[in-house]
């Protein structure tokens, strides 16, 4: 009965922090719309509800009652299962984002690790997606992105290495505790711009959008898919861009911190902060979906291998012999 | 005690027969989604017993980078149609023999060195190990990584680099006539340099070097 309970109590759990997750991907979806359109000079969606607010809803039910195409010669069991494993992966990884002092699902000792583990299983289910479709267009495009994703996690994870020898631990609240006197993106000013073109890149977001370039590649590894998988798809990416943006809220922005520790911002609750600093950085990319125009493969490539790479591997050195010569190394 | 058991017994069912399934199914992309499936149950196994970085970072070298790359090469390669005519063409490819004569060998490997484990249990000298067992997995990892094997460690790391070297020369090679983009020439182009306003005879054209 005990073990029961303990089911019930983690399932309740999860449902609190899922619930809320998948509603702000349908929220930030609007979002994105609205600051691109704003950029351009439009309106964007605000015809559905007060200011289009529940135009995501409006686009999910139609998703919802489209028909399911699946292509005849596809290969149907990995067809259907890439958007499942892109979903479930985008979701998964939110149990280790701490919102507060143990508000947290899962407060394992390698955090950090876990999350970098399954944003790297990510490119599965876009492999798979685009393999299965058997189909020009989407195979192009999943081989891209497997290349694109796979070279630009190299940089996220030496970017990692820099704040992980600040901290001296693998769990995420350790990291959000040991900015408590400034935060990281302070110190460690050019690897938050790096890991944060490196977030770009690894969720397929423009300038970087090689994976579903439209004038190439039709709508690349989505091509063949239709009704509530292609929404599948499409949850799952904005669930793992909301996701990045956490990940590096927490790794420079102090995560649940407040800015200042004075009267008034300290009676705001660490998750909302927290929701804050996701949500300046989420329009941060909103802003840049809206100016810069798409990199050339072989450009992206480049910047991903000969610059942000030596860069960041140098900036690990720098950092390491910075704290090792002031004797700043932490030690626990 | 329940739960654990339970937990362990099916992802090493999982594990078993996926490894399983990788050498049985016949289409060569099922056989590597199993054997990435086979990785992830492992690296649970591996969690489950308490060490957790090992588990972390086989999911993240093994499934997020290694895998990649064979499904790259499965894909490309189209192995599946070559493996389908071993089994079913008369002439026998030479390559089932060899490949049982090695999969003898590393059983017998492992028969020799899990039974002198089981018959001598300190067989393996464990005395001179800093294991700590207050800090976690990966400070006690580190500390034995960096302290006492660092030389072995750095050498390791050698080898891996003088074998990456190898491979790019082995496979470096520059071909004649490709066009190739610098980017330095492309930033660099001027207005006046880029448009040439040309006098152009009628009925003849103009000839633009390209």
């Amino acid at each position: 009965m005990e073990y029961l309970d303990l089911i019930f109590q983690e399932t309740y759990k999860i449902l609190f922090l899922l619930v809320p997750v998948l509603v702000s991907v349908a929220m930030i979806v609007w979002l994105d719309r609205r600051v691109w359109a704003f950029v351009q000079k439009r309106q964007g969606p605000n015809v559905v509800g007060p200011f289009g607010l529940l135009q995501s809803l409006a686009d999910a039910l139609k998703y919802i009652f489209k028909e399911i195409i699946i292509p005849a010669s596809s290969n149907k069991i990995i067809f259907i299962l890439a958007p499942i494993i892109t979903m479930t992966l985008a979701l998964i990884a939110w149990a280790v984002i701490p919102f507060g002092v143990d508000q947290v699902l899962a407060d394992i000792n390698v955090g950090i690790l876990y999350i970098f583990a399954v944003s790297s299983l990510g490119v599965y289910g876009i492999i798979m997606g685009g393999w299965a479709s058997n189909s020009k267009y989407p195979f192009l495009g999943s081989i891209r992105s497997a290349a694109q994703m796979v070279s630009y996690e190299v940089s996220i994870g030496i970017i990692i290495i820099n704040v992980l020898l600040c901290v001296g631990s693998l769990n995420l609240s350790d990291i959000v505790l040991a900015q408590k006197d400034m935060w990281f993106v302070i110190p460690l000013f050019p690897m938050f711009v790096i890991f944060f073109i490196s977030a770009l890149a690894e969720t397929n977001r423009p300038p970087f959008d090689l994976p579903e370039a439209e004038a190439e590649l039709v709508a690349g590894y989505q091509t063949e898919y239709s009704g509530m998988m292609y929404a599948m798809f499409w949850l799952g990416e904005y669930a793992n861009i909301l996701l990045m943006c956490a990940l590096g809220s927490i790794l420079f922005l102090g995560g649940w911190l407040s800015p200042i520790e004075l009267y008034p911002f300290n009676l705001i609750p660490g998750a909302l902060w927290l929701i804050f600093k996701i949500l300046f950085l989420f329009i941060l990319f909103a802003l840049v979906k809206a100016i810069v125009p798409r990199y050339r493969y072989d450009q992206l490539m480049r910047l991903g291998w000969k610059i942000f790479l030596p860069l960041s591997l140098t900036y690990v050195v720098l950092t390491a012999s910075y704290l090792f010569y002031f004797n700043l190394l932490p030690t626990n | 005690m329940i739960a654990h058991a339970i937990f362990f017994y099916s992802f090493s069912i999982i594990a078993v027969v996926s490894a399983v399934m990788v050498t049985v199914s016949k289409n060569t992309v099922h056989s590597v989604f199993f054997l990435i499936l086979d990785f992830i149950s492992i690296s649970c196994l591996f969690i489950m017993i308490g060490a957790e970085f090992l588990g972390m970072i086989m999911l993240i070298v093994y499934v997020g980078a290694v895998a990649v790359l064979f499904l790259f090469v499965v894909m490309m390669l189209n192995v599946a149609q070559q493996k389908n005519q071993w089994f079913i063409s008369k002439e026998n490819s030479n390559h089932i023999p060899i490949g049982l004569l090695i999969s003898v060998i590393i059983f017998f490997e492992l028969i020799i060195v899990i039974g002198g484990w089981k018959y001598k249990p300190d067989l393996f000298d464990q005395g001179n190990l800093s294991i700590v067992n207050d800090v976690s997995n990966t400070h006690s990892l580190g500390m034995v990584l960096y302290t006492d094997y660092i030389h072995i460690f750095q050498i390791s790391g050698m080898i891996l680099l003088i074998a990456m070297i190898g491979a790019i020369v082995l496979t470096f090679r520059q071909r004649e006539g490709v066009k190739k983009q610098s980017y330095l020439k492309q930033i660099s182009r001027e207005r006046a340099e880029g448009v040439e306003v040309v006098e152009v005879a009628s009925n003849r054209g103009v000839k633009i070097d390209d």
